[in-house]
């Protein structure tokens, strides 16, 4: 697992409090990890504020699952 | 009851009469307070005539890079992440609006309505994380009734009360309360400069035939601060003797 994968990982346990092992790739914020809207948008500043990222809001909308942010975070730091 | 002991409480504006009553009585039922506003000097005598539990932290809330930096300030200088934010700054520059000048609409705007939401929006993200806070910000009953000569304070008080009842329907499901006082005539330097007749005809619109004092509005703001207002939020208490009944 990436560096990334792995900090994405501990941001979602840390925030949503969920067991690590429920936080799989395919796993979406809301349907699996219970997350509601304000959890999503905390998420999302979380990711910003770790890796330093800026996630504009039609992007942000579009991470549903932990792989979608792992993905776009991996883009955004080769880009 | 209404007792704040262990929490910590910001109240920007507090070397004015009615912010300093505010941090008086939030101190006085046990919470840590961080006293902000511009004249460091008139801070710290405060901070010193209360004794423990008090801080100061100085900014200039017509600078957004102050107002966005002032909740790390004082959570910093009270050595806590802060409880309550009491958005209590604000100035006028009235004139009638044909007289009124483009810098008149925007300085009051920007330290009455854009720097309370700049608090707002730094302080919800700790509240937020932490499920727990309560927001109040001081309005003023022109917000609602208007007021000739006061086209850009009544703006932005009405401005404040539908930014509070947005923020209470976002924060809503973290326990994090948003609410707004909004005073009627209350005595103040300000007011004591004013004519007798002034005085008399004013008196006599309010119900309860008196001005208010700073300690009225303060106990309105003690409330809505207090775990006994959990269940209350995005509303308006108006605290104004009966002059307006909205």
């Amino acid at each position: 697992m990436s560096d990334i994968a792995d900090k994405v990982k501990k941001i979602v346990v840390e925030h949503l409090g969920v067991d690590e092992s429920k936080v799989t790739p395919d796993a979406s914020f809301i349907d699996d990890l219970g997350a509601d809207s304000l959890d999503t948008v905390e998420l999302v500043m979380a990711f910003e504020e770790a890796f330093s990222v800026e996630i504009p809001e039609d992007a942000a909308e579009k991470i549903a699952t932990v792989k979608d942010a792992i993905d776009y975070i991996e883009k955004q730091k080769a880009a | 009851m209404f007792s704040l002991s262990g929490k910590t409480a910001l109240v920007t504006g507090a070397s004015g009469g009615i912010g300093a009553a505010i941090a008086r009585q939030l101190h006085a039922q046990g919470a840590t307070i961080v006293l902000s506003g511009t004249r460091e000097a008139a801070l710290q005598e405060l901070a010193d005539s209360l004794g423990e539990r008090a801080h100061i932290a100085v900014a200039n809330l017509a600078d957004p890079a102050e107002a966005d930096g002032l909740v790390a300030k004082a959570e910093a200088a009270a050595g806590a992440p802060l409880d309550i934010l009491v958005n209590n700054a604000g100035l006028t520059r009235d004139t009638l609006a044909i007289r009124m000048k483009d810098s008149d609409w925007s300085q009051v705007l920007t330290v009455d309505l854009e720097s309370p939401f700049r608090l707002a929006r730094a302080a919800l993200k700790g509240m937020l994380r932490r499920r727990a806070g309560r927001i109040i910000s001081i309005a003023s009953v022109v917000g609602t009734t208007g007021n000739a000569g006061q086209a850009n304070y009544a703006a932005a008080k009405a401005g404040i009360v539908g930014m509070s009842k947005s923020l209470a329907q976002e924060a809503g499901p973290r326990g994090v309360t948003v609410n707004v006082v909004a005073p009627g005539f209350i005595e103040t330097p300000m007011t004591d400069v004013l004519p007798d007749a002034v005085r008399e005809k004013l008196v006599g619109s309010i119900p309860l035939g008196r001005m208010g004092n700073t300690g009225d509005v303060a106990s309105a703001v003690v409330y809505l601060a207090s775990e006994e207002a959990a269940w209350v939020t995005g509303t308006t208490l108006h605290v104004n003797g009966g002059m307006a009944m909205v």
